[in-house]
């Protein structure tokens, strides 16, 4: 048995990597992790269209209002809509036996999803729902084929249908799709929801890595007092090395 | 002025001799251990070749690295949980919770590859310079000794983490033992403790990355400055600074004072003590050094993939595999040489022979001249085509398995041992350039 | 070698500065080093203000609750006890709360915001063990007394205000926390708020 797996494994693994990538190019998220208001609004997305089904359970409510200036107060009665303390993790209550019933998969937690994937892919994954009448909640995605989740924004943005194009591939045509179209039943505009996907990706690469402006402003420090440290050690070792030359 | 430099070098003797209560301590302490002599044999009388260049700046930095990785490797495991179930969460709660858990953590990650960045640079100098052939070779085989064993002690550190690159990438290489015939089955599941990768892998891997590996590398150091300081340091034009007693003239010794250990047995030109003059320029490669690191640390802690990968992010999942599964880039040119060899046993053999015929440098070298600068052309050719070999196999073990990059992988395989075969050939009648008597500038 | 003569000042300084500068520089390093000892987000999300309902505590009863890993006692005091703390403040060791021990609130004879309602840390200032309460049989420890606090350790006393008596190990008066009456059937032990 140990010998079929590992044999299993090996074979896999060509096949696997070249599989690497999306085939779809991303779109630029272009975020800014300074602007607070931005990651306020997606944290308020995420809190009422995301958390049902994902969690963050890396993550802590008070140091996510402390870190994108929401006051601890305001936080509590705005974002947390169970009985969860200010200082929990951000947690759903939905078991993952219930969770892989009901989605074929466990919705994956999305503490670390900007990290694992990345923001541009994020934000052109929010930006993929398309309508498609096969799958189990009648929506696919471009960037993520045979995704096994509803589009939970599409009150916003609608429900988008697909663009295709004829392409020649290994010398057959083949129609591939390589874009949507808003069909204008959401509640915001193209640039809006656009907005919306970005705010969205802002918090949530902001929470993949939550130390990373403190980590950014310290780094400045550190390199400005080693380059004063380079200078005087550069003028002691030349001093030094006058006796030598 | 000569007077005045021998004034520094020796401060500690006369700071020794002249009263005070700094003086009577240091006493009091030399009567009871060597310290002054310790430090006067193997730092301030030390006899260093004057004409160390850049790259002999990454000894040093290797042991200020190893000092980063003890350091806050001992930070970490205060509060990283060895257990399949807490381990990954115990990391995100170091990143978050812990007050500059995310900067110890990075030190760490990125203090891994730096350390390889560094010893690969450190073995590529004694590869050109020649520091490997005799009287170096067990200084050479410590070297290589220290380099398996950090090997080890990346590998075993990557499993801590417990996210999906963790997980199968330990799978994969642990598999390779499995290509040893007869024992190979046996032998994975031993190593494992277990059918798969699991907690009992990860608590056994976390004991030998946390105290056996840093203990035998720690040892391993100490024997690698204990051979270099007993056959003195090479330099990059490879001849000896060391001469035979009575054969240097009185004014061509230099006007330093080393230590009576060197200078009875030998007479030695060209040199100057490592302290202070190898000490502040130590001091400016870790300065340069620092500038460098902490800005991975600080503003690219990824390294865009290369030093922490995306599929780490996600806990490991036995039952999903990540859709490209490579090492960190400091193993993938030894994975290449695997990859490029269509026999599972062959592949692990011709990988382990890859290490292996590095610590045979010394006997497959059988030239008399050690530097690059006075070898021939064909020296010199042989090591460029290694350094592209090198850089070549590093990027197809990183890359998806494709036609193109198998073929890649499989000339570079020969190309690589190539280089041991084709040194081995010339370097018996090589014609080199005439040797300087003395070191040049 | 060159015989330009040592400039030795500048060497000295030189030395000096770099010196200097690499200290400050390893000190700065330790920073981190030292500040991940401190209690973490973790520790601080444990240790973080907990509300006790007091509705059902009967005259002469002890609730514990859990706060920052330590006990934390709530009791409802009869009058009895309330009458027998005032008749041996001569025995004690710091009747006034001199010390310390609580905030200015529960600075005064009850040691307490309330008089009935008593809340303090129940851990032995001695060594930390928790000392027992001995309601009614106190009088065995303290003659003239039936209510008080016994530390089985090393046998301090303490009275119903968390006074500790004299000729014990113990030196201080047992620890008020922080305390805030959100109504008068909550009470919120780790913080001293302002209540509007």
């Amino acid at each position: 048995m140990m010998k079929k797996l590992l044999i299993g494994l090996f074979a896999l693994l060509p096949t696997l990597t070249m599989a690497a990538g999306p085939t779809v190019p991303l779109m630029d998220a272009n975020i800014d992790l300074r602007d607070n208001a931005s990651l306020q609004r997606g944290a308020k997305l995420f809190m009422n269209y995301c958390l049902g089904c994902h969690q963050m359970q890396y993550q802590r409510y008070e140091r996510t209002f402390r870190d994108i200036g929401i006051p601890v107060e305001i936080g509590k009665e705005t974002l947390i809509f169970d009985d969860s303390k200010v200082g929990s993790h951000i947690l759903n209550a939905m078991s993952e036996e219930d969770a892989a019933k009901w989605f074929g998969a466990a919705p994956p937690d999305l503490t670390l999803i900007s990290r694992v994937k990345s923001p541009d892919y994020i934000y052109t994954y929010l930006k993929s729902f398309y309508k498609d009448e096969s799958r189990p909640f009648g929506v696919n995605n471009v960037v993520f084929p045979l995704v096994g989740m509803p589009h939970v924004l599409q009150e916003l943005q609608g429900l988008p249908t697909p663009i295709t194009e004829e392409v020649v591939e290994n010398g057959e045509t083949v129609t591939k799709i390589v874009g949507v179209e808003t069909d204008g039943s959401g509640e915001m505009s193209d640039d809006e929801y656009d907005q919306a996907a970005r705010d969205l990706t802002n918090f949530l690469a902001y929470v993949g890595e939550p130390s990373r402006l403190e980590s950014e402003a310290i780094g400045i420090k550190v390199l400005g007092f080693l380059v004063i440290f380079f200078i005087l050690a550069f003028l002691l070792k030349k001093e030094y090395w006058r006796d030598v030359h | 002025m000569a007077d005045k430099i021998e004034e520094q070098t020796v401060a500690v003797d006369t700071a020794a001799k002249s009263g005070g209560i700094v003086s009577s301590v240091v006493n009091w302490i030399d009567d009871r251990i060597p310290m002054t002599r310790v430090w006067n044999m193997h730092i301030a009388q030390y006899p260093a070749p004057k004409n160390f260049n850049f790259w002999y700046l990454f000894g040093s930095l290797a042991i200020l690295v190893l000092v980063n990785q003890i350091v806050t490797g001992i930070w970490l495991t205060m509060n990283f949980v060895p257990s399949a179930e807490g381990a990954f969460a115990s990391v995100e709660y170091i990143m978050r919770d812990v007050e500059y858990g995310w900067l110890l953590r990075y030190l760490h990650s990125t203090g891994a590859s730096a350390f390889f960045v560094v010893v690969y640079l450190h073995m590529f100098r004694g590869m050109i310079y020649g520091s490997y052939q005799k009287p170096r070779e067990l200084l050479w085989l410590f070297g290589m000794l220290i380099f398996l064993a950090l090997m080890a002690e990346a590998f075993m550190g990557y499993l801590l983490p417990w996210g999906q690159m963790s997980f199968w990438g330990a799978q994969v290489i642990i598999s390779l033992f499995g290509a040893i015939p007869v024992i190979g089955e046996d032998l994975t599941l031993w190593i494992r403790g277990d059918y798969v990768i699991s907690g009992a892998t990860l608590n056994r891997f976390f004991a030998l990355h946390v105290i056996a590996l840093p203990l035998v590398l720690v040892i391993l150091v100490f024997l690698h400055i204990v051979a270099l300081h007993e056959v003195g340091s090479n330099n990059p034009d490879g001849i000896e600074i060391k001469r035979k007693k009575g054969s240097v003239a009185e004014e061509d010794k230099p006007k330093f004072k080393f230590h009576e250990y060197y200078t009875n047995k030998k007479d030695v030109v060209d040199a100057i003590p490592f302290h202070p003059y190898y000490t502040v320029k130590d001091i400016l490669g870790v300065a340069g050094f620092l500038i460098l690191f902490c800005w991975v640390v600080f503003f690219m802690p990824e390294m865009n993939g290369f030093f922490l990968e995306a599929p780490n992010f996600e806990a490991a999942n036995p039952l999903k595999t990540p859709e490209h599964i490579f090492p960190v880039w400091y193993f993938t040119p030894f994975y290449a040489i695997l990859r490029a060899i269509p026999d599972k046993l062959a592949g692990v053999v011709a990988m382990g022979a890859s290490i292996v015929v590095l610590a045979l440098l010394p006997w497959l070298d059988r030239g008399k001249v050690r530097s690059i600068r006075y070898r021939s052309i064909w020296h010199k050719l042989n090591i460029a085509q290694f350094v592209v070999t090198f850089l070549i196999l590093g990027w197809a073990g990183a890359t998806p398995q494709t036609v193109f990059s198998t073929i890649l992988s499989q000339i570079c395989t020969v190309t690589y041992f190539m280089f041991f075969v084709l040194l081995y050939v010339y370097s018996k009648n090589e014609v080199t350039k005439p040797l300087p008597t003395r070191l040049t500038k | 070698m060159s015989n330009a003569p040592v400039d030795n000042s500048r060497r000295r300084f030189l030395t000096i500065a770099t010196s200097v500068v690499g200290g400050v520089g390893a000190a700065g390093a330790a920073v981190p080093f030292i500040a991940s000892w401190n209690p973490s987000e973790r520790a601080k999300s444990a240790g973080a203000p907990v509300e006790v309902d007091i509705s059902k505590l009967e005259p002469g009863q002890l609730i514990r609750v859990e706060w920052r890993g330590k006990p934390v006692w709530v009791i409802y005091r009869t009058p009895k006890m309330l009458e027998q703390m005032k008749q041996h403040e001569g025995q004690l060791r710091d009747p006034n709360s001199d010390e310390a021990q609580q905030l200015d609130s529960a600075k005064n004879s009850y040691r307490s915001q309330r008089e009935e309602i008593f809340v303090a840390v129940g851990i032995c200032t001695h060594l930390g063990c928790s000392p027992t309460f001995m309601n009614g049989g106190f009088g065995e420890k303290v003659e003239g007394t039936t209510d008080g606090f016994f530390c089985p350790c090393h046998g301090s006393k303490f009275d119903m205000a968390g006074r500790v008596f004299q000729n014990v190990p113990a030196p201080l008066n047992l620890e008020i926390p922080p305390y805030t009456f959100l109504d008068d059937t909550t009470i919120l032990v780790g913080e001293e708020e302002e209540v509007a």
